[in-house]
């Protein structure tokens, strides 16, 4: 202790400041405080708002692609105008003559002039002449009745009816002039035409490029099923039975550290790079078809292998070693005391880390272009249940991506609607998970 | 001694530094601290001793409002450093603690060197104005900390490259650099093996002549060593406050006897 | 006969066999299970696991094997006057193999006869024809050749399948005998069926070492090919990335600077906006928050990480690109004309920042509070205040594993795809100006590999080469993120 004996400072004299008054000093520092914690704050508050902004400009922008407009017009048609119209040279343009005419007419019949524009009318309707004779080639009986025919609206007025489009905005082009609004003005006064639910946008097929109004997500979202069907069969059993090994079996040498590593690796690796991995072994190597929900399952399950085989093996590591060592000390094999008895007591935990895992890879779009699974119109559903594995289909964030790489706007729309498909999809998984989670959680 | 109360200065003379009346501390729905006074003076080193769980940790960190750090904790009472309620609304924590230093059961210093383990304190509260003023102070608090000689060398090396005896003196200095009043010490050499416990102890004693050092401590041995004046505190109450020779030699309450002895604790 | 009937066949065989080697155990002991070394349904599953383990091994093996060898085969029967000029021999074989499936589809159909279809000396014309009415080929330019080898290819499928199949059946057999021989009171079945499913166990936690060797070799023997095609120190070190459009090489210009250039640019700006916003939230969360607070605020951070980037990268392109021209574009509220379009570093990096917001917290949070109680107490001790504590002592000690998250967080913006897919443009440009598009490796990838030129050519082997840098550069940092993370964590524990 000599050096605090020769201590050559000797104490300066006691400060007397008092407690209750705050010095300069201190104030400066507390605002500094408060000026840290309002940093912070601030910060909670910036990512709070971002998430404020994506849910409102999704939810604006996507509700429109639920709804469709349609115009209803009431009219009869006799045998005699279908003989007519079937004895012409071109069908379909008489039938559309005949529903042009009952349009006009239940117009005037509201008290409203309008032109009778064939052309108009088209851009307004779509091709009505080749819905009409269908519909009475299918059903002959309806001829002399009066029918309430139905008919959607195009992309364009369905902007116009929901507010995308303006007077001042539009543009003329072959898809819509600014006088044709001036009939679908006349139409709304008259009241045939309405909004109603767009059932087949949930359950319809994608359309081609420049009839946005015809898309739907049923089809990609039957392939995103049969992947996650792919993901779930494949990922679960690997990933259970790989945690396993790693955490109950697996001795402490070079091949295991080598296994650890690749997987906390293969975690952070790009998901394009599976999507790489996808296109040269599984469809150059393996010759497996293109734009297969069964590759895409494969490569969705590679990707989340990492991360379903990190949250089981913290399930597994939360069951206490006391149930293992009562297992072994009845005699049971280290096999039998983790299938019996940890494998068990770890599943609620499994369960949520695997719907957690599905999850993410039902969003996981880069993959799934690589392997083809985008650009595609399905044509019609899987026939088979099998054939559902193999067949050409799209995905549902691959769908979304399609429709916004395309240059007609009226895809965005089906677009945000697609992403409000897909987030209550993974909303009900992440719930699900949540839901499992509090149920069977056991704390030791 | 503005308008507090005129305290009783008792047997030697000594100030009274802080002076604790009826103090109770609820941790949520626990009673921990009930009813304890005690007056502590200036210039002494004050054992706290009792089983464990009994509390003197607790209440020692009432004294220093370290437990504002807790949030389910709550202090009821008067405790007056010099005469002035550390409680009050008007105190700000940050002021009080740089008058009622700490050190804690493990030695914990700042992933820092060691010069600037000890600068953090009078940086922060800006004690120093220059750059040698803090070289002054950093050897001075240094040497106060019995340290100087080990470590006057290897200044910028990181303080975490000593040993646990030696950290835990570069602590006590790190505390004794923002030249605080007083001094509370949390166990400081439970982690600490017998020679580096001994270094630890020496330095206490030399750190009574210009501090009152409280210290909590599980070995009354040291208790008996370092200290002059002894509370015995048990369940939450403190049982008995007396010169430390009266207490190892003949204390009244029996619970105290019991303890001594190692009946009870 | 279809691969689903051997499967089940092969399935049924196992049943049998786990039922024979459990009552044979059984029976040999006498009825009383007691006599036997295991419980009676393991002599089953090692019977079981010695048929289903092996057949359907040798089938998969077969599998794989069996289209390479029969591609092989038939290559060597194509002269070399039948590949057109600049294409390659990979082009015929993907004919003869569309052709081949062409005629097995026909005649499952009924268009075609079998006969007609393995008749090599068919008349060519009408045999095409009949392809074409059934809707098999689209290509005109069938050659008699292509027709005979995909012939061949059909005939080899189809012995192949035979064999294969009478193999399998074979080996099952085999596996049932050996099994149910096995089964006696003293033959160890737990042990074995033990050993078994450890090796599959073994097995399933190998996939992450086969896949890690499988993107490397995918990458590297495509990049290989790549720098046979086009000069690596051209690639490496060109500051022009244009590609020309006719898919036959030559032209094109193929380097990956711009590239690169694009992607660090983006991941700067983005990680501007998420380390401070991250960082400081994870402080909040972890230093001043109470539980309330917290308990509402880090989930809904996390939403954000839930979000799939499509979703980003639509926000992107039609919410934040849109209203960042409203402000910085022309007769935008700043009235400066700096942003052209959409499309741009600025848009794609703050939508990626957001992205990584929550990425950069929940990692930082974890780290700030594996940061010893008696570090915070320390510093409280001598009079410090909470600001003063987090900023000279917490954020010190937790440094490492911060920075190892930022480094986490850094590989994440380089890898990621579809928000510069969709928000940063498809120019390639070395420029500073941050509200002009650029584009990334990651882009460049996507836009490579769906485009419709053939597998052969340098502007789509090239993306695998940019897959190899990207896969190396998020490598790099990942491993030294998780050494620095792994020794942060050791230090406190």
């Amino acid at each position: 202790m000599s050096d605090a004996t020769i201590d050559p400072v000797t104490q300066p004299a006691p400060k007397r400041s008092s407690l209750h008054q705050t010095d300069a000093r201190t104030r400066k520092r507390n605002a500094a405080e408060k000026r840290f914690k309002a940093y912070g704050i601030c910060a909670i508050a910036v990512g709070i708002f971002f998430l404020v902004v994506l849910a409102v400009s999704i939810i604006r922008s996507g509700l429109p692609a639920f709804t469709q407009t349609v115009v209803s017009v009431e009219f009869t048609m006799t045998q005699d105008q279908f003989d007519a119209a079937e004895g012409e040279l071109f069908k379909t343009k008489a039938y559309s003559a005949f529903f042009n005419n009952a349009l006009v007419e239940t117009l005037k019949e509201k008290g409203l002039e309008v032109e009778s524009d064939a052309k108009a009318f088209e851009r307004i309707l779509g091709k009505t002449g080749g819905t009409l004779r269908e519909f009475y080639r299918a059903n002959p009986d309806e001829l002399g009745k009066e029918v309430d025919f139905e008919l959607s609206a195009s992309s364009r007025v369905d902007g116009y009816m929901n507010g995308r489009l303006t007077r001042d905005n539009m543009e003329d082009s072959r898809f819509l002039e600014a006088a044709d609004l001036d009939i679908v003005d006349a139409m709304i006064t008259a009241g045939i035409i309405k909004e109603t639910f767009n059932w087949n946008f949930i359950t319809g097929a994608d359309s081609g490029v420049d009839n946005p109004g015809g898309a739907g997500i049923g089809a990609s979202v039957v392939g995103s099923f049969f992947m996650m069907l792919v993901v779930l069969c494949l990922s679960l059993p690997i990933g259970v039975a790989a945690s396993i090994y790693l955490e109950e079996f697996a001795p402490q040498n070079k091949f295991t550290d080598l296994i650890e590593v690749n997987i906390s690796n293969l975690a952070a690796v790009p998901s394009i790079v599976f999507g790489i991995l996808g296109l040269a072994v599984f469809i150059q190597f393996m010759h497996l078809p293109q734009s297969a929900p069964l590759v895409g399952g494969l490569v969705l399950t590679l990707m989340t292998l990492p991360t379903i085989i990190i949250s089981t093996r913290a399930s597994l590591k939360a069951v206490p070693p006391s149930i293992r060592d009562a297992a072994l000390g009845l005699g049971a094999s280290r096999m039998q005391a983790v299938f019996h008895h940890v494998l068990p007591l770890a599943m609620p935990g499994i369960l949520t880390g695997t719907i957690i895992g599905l999850a993410q890879a039902l969003g996981e779009t880069a993959p799934l272009l690589l392997i083809g699974m985008v650009g595609f119109v399905a044509r019609g559903y899987p026939e088979g249940f099998i054939s559902g594995f193999t067949d050409p289909n799209s995905a549902m964030p691959a769908q979304i991506y399609t429709w916004a790489a395309r240059a007609d706007v009226g895809f965005y729309e089906k677009a945000w609607g697609g992403i409000i498909i897909l987030l209550i999809f993974l909303l009900t998984m992440n719930i699900l998970a949540v839901i499992l989670r509090r149920r069977f959680e056991r704390r030791w | 001694m503005y308008d507090a109360p005129k305290l009783e200065t008792a047997l030697d003379q000594q100030d009274i530094k802080i002076s604790a009346d009826k103090v109770q501390v609820y941790y949520g729905e626990t009673h921990a601290i009930k009813d304890v006074s005690v007056e502590i003076e200036d210039k002494t080193v004050t054992a706290f001793i009792g089983p464990s769980g009994c509390g003197k940790s607790t209440f020692l960190r009432t004294l220093n409002r370290m437990n504002d750090t807790i949030d389910i904790c709550r202090v009821q009472g008067n405790i007056l450093l010099d005469g002035e309620d550390i409680y009050h609304a008007k105190v700000d924590p940050v002021q009080l603690r740089a008058k009622v230093g700490m050190v804690f059961q493990k030695p914990n210093p700042f992933p820092k060197s060691i010069y600037d383990n000890i600068a953090y304190g009078p940086r922060i509260h800006g004690l120093a104005n220059s750059k040698a003023d803090l070289d002054v102070i950093v050897e001075k608090s240094l040497r106060r900390g019995a340290i100087w000689d080990e470590v006057k060398d290897r200044l910028h090396a990181p303080g975490t490259g000593l040993s646990g005896g030696q950290q835990q003196r570069l602590c006590i200095a790190r505390a004794v650099a923002t030249e605080p009043e007083v001094l509370l010490m949390d166990e400081p050499c439970s982690a600490l093996d017998p020679i580096a416990t001994a270094q630890v102890e020496e330095l206490i004693d030399e750190l009574r002549k210009n501090y009152s050092v409280v210290i909590v401590t599980h070995s009354m041995q040291q208790a008996a060593r370092v200290s002059q004046k002894t509370a015995f505190f048990h369940l939450g109450n403190l049982v008995e406050y007396d010169d430390t020779s009266k207490i190892f030699t003949n204390p009244s309450d029996e619970r105290t006897e019991s303890y001594i002895t190692g009946r009870i604790g | 006969m279809p691969l689903s009937w051997l499967v089940i066949i092969v399935l049924a065989v196992s049943a049998v066999g786990y039922y024979l080697g459990r009552s044979r155990a059984l029976a040999a002991a006498g009825g009383n299970s007691r006599d036997l070394h295991s419980l009676p349904s393991y002599y089953g599953a090692n019977v079981l696991m010695k048929i289903i383990v092996p057949a359907f091994g040798v089938m998969v093996i077969w599998l794989l094997a069996q289209p390479l060898i029969i591609d092989r085969s038939v290559a060597s029967m194509i002269p070399p006057s039948e590949i057109d000029e600049g294409a390659s021999i990979g082009l015929v074989m993907a004919e003869v193999n569309r052709t081949a499936e062409g005629i097995r589809n026909a005649v499952a159909e009924g268009t075609m006869s079998r006969e007609m279809a393995e008749d090599g000396r068919a008349e060519f014309v009408d045999f095409t024809q009949r392809l074409k009415d059934a809707g098999q080929i689209v290509t005109s330019n069938l050659s008699a050749t292509i027709v005979r080898a995909a012939q061949r290819t059909n005939e080899m499928v189809a012995a192949g399948n035979m064999y294969m199949t009478a193999l399998v059946l074979l080996i099952a057999a085999a596996g049932l005998g050996w099994g149910v021989k096995e089964a006696k009171p003293l033959f160890r079945a737990r042990n074995v069926v033990e050993q078994g499913i450890r090796a599959l166990l073994i097995g399933a936690a190998s996939i992450a070492i086969l896949t890690t060797i499988g993107i490397v070799f995918s990458l590297a023997f495509n990049t290989v090919e790549f720098f046979r095609l086009y000069n690596a120190w051209d690639f490496l070190f060109g500051v022009e990335w244009a590609p020309s459009f006719s898919g036959r090489g030559g032209s094109s210009s193929l380097g990956v600077i711009p590239l690169l250039w694009g992607t660090f640019y983006i991941s700067i700006v983005a990680l501007a906006v998420a380390i401070p916003v991250g960082l400081f939230a994870a402080i909040y969360l972890s230093e001043y928050a109470s539980p309330k607070v917290r308990a509402f605020a880090k989930p809904m951070l996390e939403i954000l990480a839930g979000i799939p980037t499509i979703v980003y990268g639509l926000f992107a392109l039609l919410t934040v690109g849109p209203l960042l021209v409203e402000i910085f574009g022309e007769g935008g509220w700043l009235g400066v004309n700096w942003q052209g379009g959409g499309r741009a570093v600025m848009t794609a990096g703050i939508v990626m920042g957001i992205m990584l917001i929550p990425f950069v917290s929940s990692l930082s949070d974890d780290i700030i509070n594996a940061v010893p109680q008696s570090m915070r107490d320390g510093s409280y001790g001598i009079g410090a205040t909470q600001s003063e504590t987090i900023r000279q002592v917490v954020i010190p000690a937790a440094l490492p594993g911060i920075v190892g998250a930022i480094l986490l967080a850094a590989s994440r913006a380089i890898g990621e795809t579809m928000i510069v897919v969709l928000g940063a443009g498809a120019a390639a440009r070395l420029s500073l100006n941050p509200f002009e598009a650029m584009t990334t490796v990651t882009a460049k990838i996507v836009s490579q590999l769906t485009g419709d030129s053939d597998f052969a050519s340098p502007e789509a082997l090239v993306a695998f080469a940019l897959g190899m840098t990207l896969f190396i550069l998020t490598l790099c940092l990942n491993v030294i993120a998780l050494v620095i993370v792994r020794k942060y964590r050791e230090q406190y524990d």
